[in-house]
């Protein structure tokens, strides 16, 4: 940053205290989609995926966004419409298969969507949607809406022929839009000493950038302030015309891959983190608990009199009174009526 | 008044026309585009006719989230094969995005390929694949037979607000045809009889339109009235056109460029033996190509293939059954 002021040091306090709120309700909702599979076994069918651990990451990225900027993630993907504003109550209602779901029922888990916030919609195949998030930024290229586009993935799509074919692409094009490759260590079941090259040349996966010669960092996942930091950076020369940029964002998914892949009527539960399950590394899941982004995030507005105890617990009890309610919610929703299933194949 | 073009160039008309109409259309692929004098470049600029790099997930993917957006891009993928690479996009995502967002958005892209050049083009590159996409909910599939259908195809699925494969063969490249001069869009899933008969009913799509007009043309001859019917699209699939005309010949060989299994052929005599079995004189015949992949040495090649003999024999063969003369 050298002697300039980092652009996470203009946020103001209230700033901080809203990101600091987004990462708690980001960490309630999922703590409730976990606890569904125990208090309500069934209720949840598939496959889920959680983003506790990247809360950090996912709120330093989307403070950045100016209003209108579209983001697209992947199929770990509760976190990002909770930020964008889709209600909690529609987004667990969809989990829960409900008529009320965000997407009626049609997407579960891994599709959601909410256009109308910005979120054009996940896929569930990993890497999939990084060429999608450069289409939409084509769309404001060719539009020229001054938009910038959002594309969050993790290390396991890095390794997708989608997403080199998309950096190379989208730097060809230079399109507006952020690459954030969120590196949680593990590719579903498969920790990433195993299979990535760069991870194992003991480099940054960030170093992916250069063979598309775009710009490419690699920052704390766990500080939201310095993910702040360098996603600005990428914003900004993204929406100036510069093109695309690459950041990677290390931080540690603190659940397992999915809940385990059981079939009915064998219930399912979040089985332990692979590092306890498969690799037996339990020092290394201990250290990552330790490193919490929230409580970490927390004590340091705290530090700076961002904020204080009392507030953190009025916040945090909204925060559980809201996620409370969407559990409620979609509890209380209707299935579809199963003749919708015919539905919306075509428009 | 109608004017006299090339299959190709009545593709190309429709797609300037669109772009004209539309801003919203934009056109991508590889090897085009690539000089400033290019006649499109000059046209419409280089934001809206791009090339591409050999990158078909990139390609197409982009052009989903593009769809997803507010734009209708068109891809050139010049051979249908190459969408194998980006089967992904093709088939698990393009047409599901919809209906996994329960209707909140729309992906109107289409994938423009060519196909079936029985050419010494061998085994990659000259198949009929397109019983893979016909079998996908949510996507539409073209096989457009004459210039003046290529076009109002094209302009057709431009128009839609779904994900289209329009593909065309490479054998009609240079066949000439009127095309009407104003707008027109041909709907999808509306059959065109090709030529009206009583005696039996030949469908056929694509390269396979001429082979089955040829053997129509012969059979008359020798007093032998065939109905040849282009499907034209084959998702969504006109089926009543075809039930009705069997209603009238009792009597239906199936013309499929692709190998038998899994073709259009079969599909069609599946809804043929639910909806019209009572009024059959005598049973269905396909006449498809062998289930290989297609030869490169000529004679390899011609034999594995369809061709207008083996629809006259099919046709014999039907009305034999029924004690016809032939």
């Amino acid at each position: 940053m050298g002697g300039a002021m980092r652009p996470a040091e203009q946020l103001e306090n209230e700033r901080l205290v809203w990101m600091y709120t987004q990462m708690s309700r980001i960490r309630e909702f999922e703590e409730r989609v976990k606890r569904t599979f125990v208090e309500h076994p069934g209720v949840i069918r598939g496959h889920t995926h959680l983003g506790d651990g990247a809360e950090a990451s996912i709120v330093g990225a989307l403070a950045t966004r100016s209003k209108g900027d579209p983001v697209m993630p992947s199929y770990r993907c509760h976190g990002y419409p909770i930020v964008l504003g889709t209600p909690p109550n529609r987004l667990m209602a969809e989990l829960y298969g409900r008529k009320d779901g965000i997407c009626k029922g049609f997407g579960g888990s891994m599709h959601l969507a909410d256009p109308e916030r910005d979120f054009p919609g996940t896929t569930g195949i990993i890497g999939a949607g990084i060429a999608h998030a450069a289409g939409v930024a084509l769309t404001a290229q060719v539009k020229k809406t001054g938009q910038v586009v959002y594309s969050f993935f993790g290390d396991g799509a890095s390794k997708q022929g989608a997403f080199h074919e998309t950096l190379n692409l989208a730097a060809v094009w230079r399109l507006p839009v952020i690459f954030i490759l969120e590196n949680n260590e593990y590719q579903a079941y498969t920790h990433i000493g195993l299979e990535d090259a760069n991870h194992v040349a003991g480099e940054p996966l960030s170093k992916k950038a250069e063979a598309y010669s775009i710009p490419g960092a690699t920052v704390d996942g766990t500080d939201p302030l310095a993910v702040y930091d360098e996603v600005k950076l990428a914003t900004d020369r993204a929406r100036a015309g510069k093109g695309p940029s690459l950041i990677e964002s290390k931080f540690y998914r603190l659940s397992a891959h999915g809940n385990a892949i059981t079939v009915p009527p064998v219930p399912t539960q979040f089985p332990k983190h692979e590092s306890v399950e498969v690799y037996g590394r339990k020092t290394e899941y201990e250290a990552a608990k330790a490193n919490d982004p929230i409580p970490k995030f927390r004590d340091q507005l705290i530090g700076r009199g961002a904020l204080t105890d009392t507030r953190v617990k009025t916040i945090d009890g909204q925060v559980r009174e809201e996620m409370d309610e969407a559990v409620r919610f979609g509890l209380a929703s209707q299935p579809p009526q199963p003749e919708d299933a015919l539905k919306f194949v075509f428009a | 008044m109608p004017k006299e073009m090339m299959y190709a160039e009545a593709i190309a008309t429709a797609i300037i026309e669109e772009m004209q109409r539309d801003s919203n259309v934009i056109f991508y692929g590889q090897n085009m585009g690539m000089t400033e004098r290019d006649p499109m470049l000059k046209m419409f600029g280089k934001d809206r006719i791009r090339i591409t790099p050999i990158s078909e997930t990139a390609e197409l993917g982009i052009a989903i989230g593009s769809a997803l957006t507010g734009l209708r891009p068109i891809v050139e993928l010049w051979m249908s094969e190459f969408m194998l690479v980006a089967f992904d996009q093709v088939l698990n995502e393009a047409p599901r995005l919809r209906y996994m967002s329960g209707g909140q958005v729309k992906v109107p892209v289409v994938f423009k390929a060519g196909y079936g050049f029985a050419a010494g083009w061998a085994g990659q590159h000259s198949n009929c694949i397109y019983h893979l996409f016909m079998g996908t909910p949510g996507l539409k599939v073209a096989l457009p037979s004459t210039p003046a259908d290529a076009k109002g195809l094209m302009k057709a699925a431009i128009r839609d607000d779904n994900p289209v494969v329009f593909l065309q063969h490479f054998l009609l490249t240079l066949e000439k045809g009127d095309v009407p001069d104003e707008d027109y869009v041909i709907p999808f899933g509306v059959a065109d009889v090709k030529r009206a008969g009583n005696d039996v009913t030949i469908v056929a799509t694509g390269w396979m339109v001429q082979k089955a007009l040829a053997a129509a043309e012969a059979l008359a001859k020798e007093g032998i009235a065939a109905e040849v019917i282009d499907p034209r699209t084959i998702a969504p699939l006109d089926v009543n056109t075809i039930v009705n005309s069997v209603k009238k010949t009792g009597r239906l060989v199936l013309v499929d460029q692709a190998p038998r299994h899994a073709s259009v052929a079969v599909v069609i005599a599946g809804e043929i033996a639910e909806h019209a079995f009572a009024y059959l004189k005598a049973p269905v015949r396909l006449v498809t190509a062998a289930d290989t992949p297609v030869p490169f040495s000529e004679p390899l090649e011609h034999f594995v293939l369809p061709d207008s003999n083996k629809i006259i024999h099919a046709v014999k063969s039907v009305l034999q059954r029924q004690g016809a003369a032939v």
